[in-house]
């Protein structure tokens, strides 16, 4: 956990100066920026709007908002917040533009005991397959693309902490629920990760 | 387990779990398999931007330049 979400932090230490940059009209700044972010936007547009050429569209809008703003951006949030809020709000705008339906969140949740407290199928034990490099960098992919399967908003939690590794409070603000919420949203989407992956590995597909 | 995993736990409710995950097999096994799920989601790296990609959103920064 400490690793990724290092991994997804990584960079943000000098978003200040380019934005400063950005500020000047300094256009490699802008670039760099491009570089860091556009690919996470992409992804974060394209779980939140279901599709690709729509996500493209979100991103290029949120892109012209961003160098109408960096103006006004007082740095009060980091950049990447700052970033992500304006990308949300317009995918959510877009979302409900193509009235995508959307899958509210179903509250299923694996029954894993029974009345007396004891597993109804104990999991069964992944260890000697998950230690493996390979297997992990598999598994990454593998996750990714499960991602899908999750409610809409089981999914945004998860991919803006556990991916984008976001702070519980900017990620309730973000989606815009409560804290005690968005942990059950998390627990809930890891949960239901954890499960599909274990149905994979049950078939012998991971 | 949620709150273990957000090292949320009081103290007292956090011996009684580590207690009985050394005691319990099956919920020690699934702890560790939401850690592999959790580590997994944050090593999954989103698709490289392409050069064509990155061009259009030049030409979006260039055309806002010279608008504004």
């Amino acid at each position: 956990m400490t690793t990724a979400v290092v991994l997804a932090s990584r960079g943000v230490d000098d978003d200040g100066e380019l934005v400063e940059r950005l500020r000047v009209g300094d256009e490699s700044a802008y670039v760099t920026l491009i570089g860091r972010y556009q690919p996470r936007m992409l992804r974060l547009a394209e779980v939140t709007v279901g599709s690709r050429a729509v996500a493209e569209e979100v991103t290029q809008d949120t892109w012209v908002a961003v160098l109408r703003g960096v103006e006004r951006f007082e740095g009060r949030s980091s950049f990447k917040t700052w970033l992500f809020h304006i990308l949300l709000n317009r995918a959510h705008s877009a979302a409900y533009r193509e009235q995508r339906a959307g899958r509210p969140d179903d509250g299923l949740v694996e029954d894993r005991f029974d009345k007396s407290g004891a597993w109804v199928t104990p999991p069964e034990p992944w260890a000697d397959r998950v230690d493996d490099r390979l297997v992990a960098e598999h598994l990454a992919t593998r996750v990714q693309q499960l991602l899908p399967e999750l409610p809409d908003t089981q999914r945004q939690v998860v991919v803006l902490r556990d991916l984008e590794g976001l702070s519980p409070d900017d990620v309730s603000d973000l989606v815009g629920v409560s804290d005690g919420n968005q942990r059950v949203l998390l627990h809930r989407g890891r949960a239901r990760l954890r499960q599909l992956l274990a149905a994979d590995m049950s078939k012998g597909s991971a | 387990m949620a709150d273990y995993l957000d090292g949320r736990l009081a103290p007292h409710d956090l011996e009684r779990l580590e207690g009985h995950l050394a005691a319990c097999p099956h919920c020690s096994e699934y702890l560790a398999q939401l850690r592999v799920t959790i580590d997994a989601l944050g090593y999954a790296e989103p698709e490289s931007l392409t050069d064509d990609a990155l061009d259009e959103f030049v030409g979006l920064y260039r055309r806002w330049r010279a608008d504004g």
